[in-house]
């Protein structure tokens, strides 16, 4: 049955398809590039991410694992999952004292033996940001082994690190810069703020169903 | 720069101006012929065939489209005081005969095809004199006429000329006044609210006159206006501006 | 005239017109909408310039339509999904749940999909034993209240904040009844967060797929995409077959167009690409992803080199935020899966001009649509194109049921027009005739009375121009 319908279906379009237009635009490039000055990008990036309640926490490459574990014991969360083999996991882990709070909970094992604590025992999930994007104001995250894909979703509060560094101008140049169609992760996830619906009378609403709260260290 | 100025023009007046406007096509017309340029009524005119074609009788149209273009052979400027005709003519008329033997002399005629302020503004350049005491009106933009014809700033530079003359902005000046041909029969109801509400917010600017450089908006906005008492009075642009600024 | 049973707009539009509230309620709405999407787009250059290159690329896109779904399907399947084709809605339906029971699975949740609308999913699945929740908050909402949405972006746009607390308050188990949005979301976000954690199976639809790299994009705000597509271990993605753009390097600039369009933001919250199932090592995501390539009428929509731009439709809703009729009727009075504009092109082509004629008339041609469309559909002209193939006979059309609207009486009206039209004598007695009888012709009856209603009657001038320029000695020629 499926198969007649693939058929079907494709016989159907093949018949009607005309000769392709012009490629107008196909080689359209990303536009416009340039428009911010890479000392630019850090501050846009800021500014739209703050707009939609963003949090920053600004910190220094050495120093700012402590600067997290810091925010994090302000306020007052009990245990954080991150990723223990990730790029910025070990540094991350080693602010850390066992038996002081906040517990870390390693996201190390397959999500069926973690689902229920990331849905109700985890304050806060840290992740590291592939990069960011500064004309929208958005984070590129790529979920791996390393870093799974519910430690940016589940917990009410999603702390991101960010190298000012690594912000790009757009996502076109994103994608095209980092050669992303040489090879797709399974997931590759752009984040510009917490989870927020405006479902209700047009108005705005924070964390529906994604975390409540993003914050974003900055190095 | 535009071609220079053309000696003289054929007048296409629509069957709306015709029947219910003829005072704002001999406006349109002294309007014309003030600036030194010679006008041309073909007396077989008729209608630009826009009704048959919205509704999709499009045999019917080219019919009545032909036999317009055939009343306008030579290769003057063709001066239509409605968006929506000239936007009929201009764009759909090279639609209409696509395919047909008619598509070359439907595309050439097209071209020649001009809504009559975009005439004055763009082509003759005109300058006014206000010769009128001071007064408020209003301006209804007209679908086709800003959407099709991108007509939107010349009737304003034209009513920016008039020194005593003050235009108080409607909330929802390009909100359609709900005519759309037949559609004020097919769904009157809609058709009802839509007028409603443009002739409200009309009146609510207090200006006694309400301007628009199309006849069937006009038509429509003015019945609504008439049947709530509100004392505001339709206009046809080219009307007000030839009765502002001709000699006494 | 409409088919037997068919859905019939003049009286549910003018059903709705009555209803203040809800005119207050979309009038407000819209306007937001609009003046949020004008934010987005200051400079009019780059508008044209954004809206040129959106429409190139599906242009593109859909000239090269089955070598990039075939593309597709070849990069879905080496990347580790499982791809359907369903012709019908009905296929598709079975499709889904032959995929549920596979698994044994009965509760579903769902993300945001017009697709699943079409097929009625949420009915077929309840008649067949699977709970199937709705978990964007919109679609939630009108879910609990046994109703269809009534607009793509915002489906909810209908409900005020009392009618949403008390359809809680008289709904959902334990709500502490508030009528705050704030209170309400929380609410919503508890109920949910259960209904994810339990999920069996997530479903989605898909915003883009990209043939280039088998990658399914999916755009949202409130994160309940990513719950239904990260959490459950399996993920049923459907598409309409026209979703699909050609490389990578096309989403962005989509992307850009849309979120801008639809809800006035540059970007939105989340946007979730998913290329591949949980692969070797990675701890969550769903160990089986499912695509479902929908047609339903998209094909035979596709055969019409003109009408197929109907299908670069990247469901923004920005037609129908500001259509005057949409603002004023309402999604519900259509009847129909999409409302506004794009419903009025879309709807006749799939569900066919016999049953569904009225539509394409239900406009005032004001353009509107056509000006706001990123993707430059020329809606206009394809509304005029459906109202011309349901005036004439059917032969030769690929138009479902063409011709279905014809009228003998208004085939007459029309010949009598163009006879009046096309012959300068015949105009001249009929100006003459309009003119000696106005002023008999009953405002209270017939057509008149359409107008009437709340015009006066429009009185022809005592002289026409063709008698006033021939006064004044215009030249003929």
């Amino acid at each position: 049955m499926a198969e007649t319908s693939r058929e079907a279906i494709l016989g159907r379009l093949r018949a009607a398809a005309d000769p392709a237009p012009p490629d107008r635009g196909a080689a359209a490039p990303d536009f416009p590039s340039g428009r911010y000055l890479p000392s630019e990008r850090l501050p846009r990036l800021r500014r739209c991410m703050e707009a939609v309640r963003t949090e920053f926490v600004e910190a220094t490459e050495e120093g700012w694992p402590s600067a997290v574990r810091d925010f994090l014991v302000a306020q007052g969360a009990r245990r954080v999952a991150y990723g223990p083999s990730g790029p910025d996991g070990p540094a991350f882990a080693a602010a850390f004292r066992p038996g002081a709070p906040p517990e870390l909970v390693p996201y190390d094992r397959p999500v069926e033996e973690m689902k229920t604590a990331l849905f109700t025992d985890i304050d806060a999930g840290f992740t590291s940001a592939r990069g960011g994007i500064a004309e929208t104001g958005t984070l590129v995250l790529w979920p791996s082994p390393a870093e799974p894909r519910l430690l940016s979703l589940v917990p009410p509060m999603h702390v991101a690190l960010l190298r000012a560094a690594t912000i790009r101008e757009t996502f076109g140049e994103t994608l095209k810069v980092e050669n992303w169609a040489a090879g797709m992760p399974a997931n590759a996830l752009l984040i510009s703020g917490p989870s927020k619906t405006a479902d209700i009378e047009q108005t705005l609403a924070y964390g529906v169903h994604g975390p409540k709260r993003l914050v974003v260290v900055l190095v | 720069m535009t071609a220079g100025r053309p000696e003289a023009v054929y007048f296409f007046g629509t069957c709306v101006v015709d029947l219910f406007f003829p005072e704002a096509g001999l406006a349109g017309i002294e309007l014309l012929e003030r600036e030194g340029v010679r006008v041309v009524y073909p007396r077989g005119q008729t209608c630009c065939a826009q009704p048959a074609f919205n509704c999709g009788h499009h045999g019917e149209a080219r019919a009545v489209a032909r036999a317009q273009m055939a009343l306008f052979p030579r290769p003057l400027p063709v001066v239509v005081p409605s968006g929506s005709c000239a936007g009929m003519m201009k764009h759909h008329y090279p639609d209409l005969f696509a395919g047909t033997p008619d598509e070359a002399s439907a595309a050439a005629f097209a071209s020649r095809v001009h809504e009559l302020t975009q005439f004055l503004v763009g082509v003759l350049g005109v300058s006014l004199t206000d010769r009128g005491e001071k007064t408020a009106v209003t301006w209804h933009s007209s679908c086709h006429g800003l959407r099709e014809m991108g007509l939107e700033k010349e009737p304003k530079a034209l009513l920016a000329q008039l020194s005593n003359v003050t235009v108080v902005p409607l909330e929802r000046e390009r909100e359609c006044c709900g005519f759309g041909g037949t559609f004020s029969v097919r769904y009157p109801d809609i058709s009802a609210a839509m007028v409603a509400d443009k002739a409200a917010d009309v009146a609510g600017t207090r200006a006694p006159t309400v301007l628009s450089a199309d006849a069937a908006c006009l038509l429509n906005i003015g019945g609504a206006l008439s049947a709530s008492g509100a004392a505001v009075r339709p206009r046809h642009l080219a009307d007000f501006l030839w009765e502002r600024t001709r000699e006494r | 005239m409409s088919a037997e049973g068919a859905p019939d707009f003049h009286a549910s539009s003018s059903k709705a017109l009555r209803d203040a509230p809800l005119r207050a309620n979309f009038r407000r709405a819209m306007d937001g909408l609009m003046a949020k999407r004008a934010a987005q787009f200051p400079d009019p250059a780059e508008w044209a310039a954004l809206r040129a290159r959106a429409a190139a690329v599906r242009a593109r896109s859909l000239a090269k339509l089955p070598e990039l779904l075939e593309a597709l399907e070849a990069k879905c399947v080496s990347n580790g999904l499982k791809v359907h084709w369903a012709a019908t809605t009905g296929e598709a339906n079975a499709t889904v749940l032959s995929i549920l029971r596979a698994h044994g699975a009965t509760r579903l949740v769902k993300g945001k999909s017009m697709v699943s609308e079409e097929m009625h999913l949420n009915d077929f699945l309840e008649a067949n034993g699977v709970e199937s929740v709705e978990s964007d908050l919109g679609e939630y909402i009108i879910q609990l209240d046994g109703e269809t949405p009534s607009h793509i972006i915002m489906p909810a746009i209908h409900k005020n904040r009392q009618q949403i607390a008390r359809l809680f308050g008289r709904k959902i188990r334990d709500a502490v009844y508030s009528e705050e949005v704030d209170a309400l979301t929380a609410t919503a976000r508890r109920v949910l967060r259960q209904k994810f954690f339990e999920a069996q199976a997530g479903l989605s639809g898909v915003n883009f797929a990209v043939a280039e790299t088998g990658t399914l994009c999916l755009v949202e705000n409130e994160g309940n995409g990513r719950m239904s597509t990260h959490v459950p271990p399996v993920h049923i993605a459907l598409m309409g077959l026209e979703k699909v753009v050609e490389r990578l390097e096309d989403v962005p600039p989509l992307l850009t167009v849309l979120t801008r369009s639809a809800t006035g933001q540059p970007i939105s919250t989340y946007f979730n690409m998913i290329t591949a199932p949980r692969g070797p090592g990675e701890k969550d995501g769903p160990r089986e992803i499912h695509l479902v390539i929908l047609d339903n009428g998209r094909s035979r929509i596709f055969a019409d080199g003109e009408l197929r731009a109907t299908l670069r439709c990247i469901r923004c809703g920005a037609c129908m935020n500001h259509c005057p009729v949409y603002t004023r009727v309402g999604g519900h009075a259509y009847q129909a899966i999409y409302p506004g504009p794009i419903g009025k092109i879309l709807t006749p082509q799939v569900e066919g001009l016999a049953r569904r004629h009225d539509l394409p008339h239900a406009s005032s041609l004001c353009h509107a649509c056509t000006e706001v469309c990123p993707v430059e559909i020329p809606i206009t002209r394809l509304l005029v194109r459906l109202r011309a193939e349901s005036a004439r006979s059917s032969a030769g059309s690929s138009v479902l049921d063409a011709g279905g609207g014809r009228s003998r009486l208004e085939d007459l009206a029309w010949a009598g027009w163009r006879a009046a039209h096309a012959s300068p004598a015949l105009y001249r007695m009929m100006t003459r005739l309009v003119r000696l009888a106005s002023p008999f012709v009953p405002s209270r009856f017939g057509p008149m009375k359409a107008w009437t209603n709340v015009r006066s009657k429009p009185r022809p001038a005592r002289r026409t121009l063709h008698e006033l320029v021939k006064e004044k000695g215009l030249g003929d020629g």
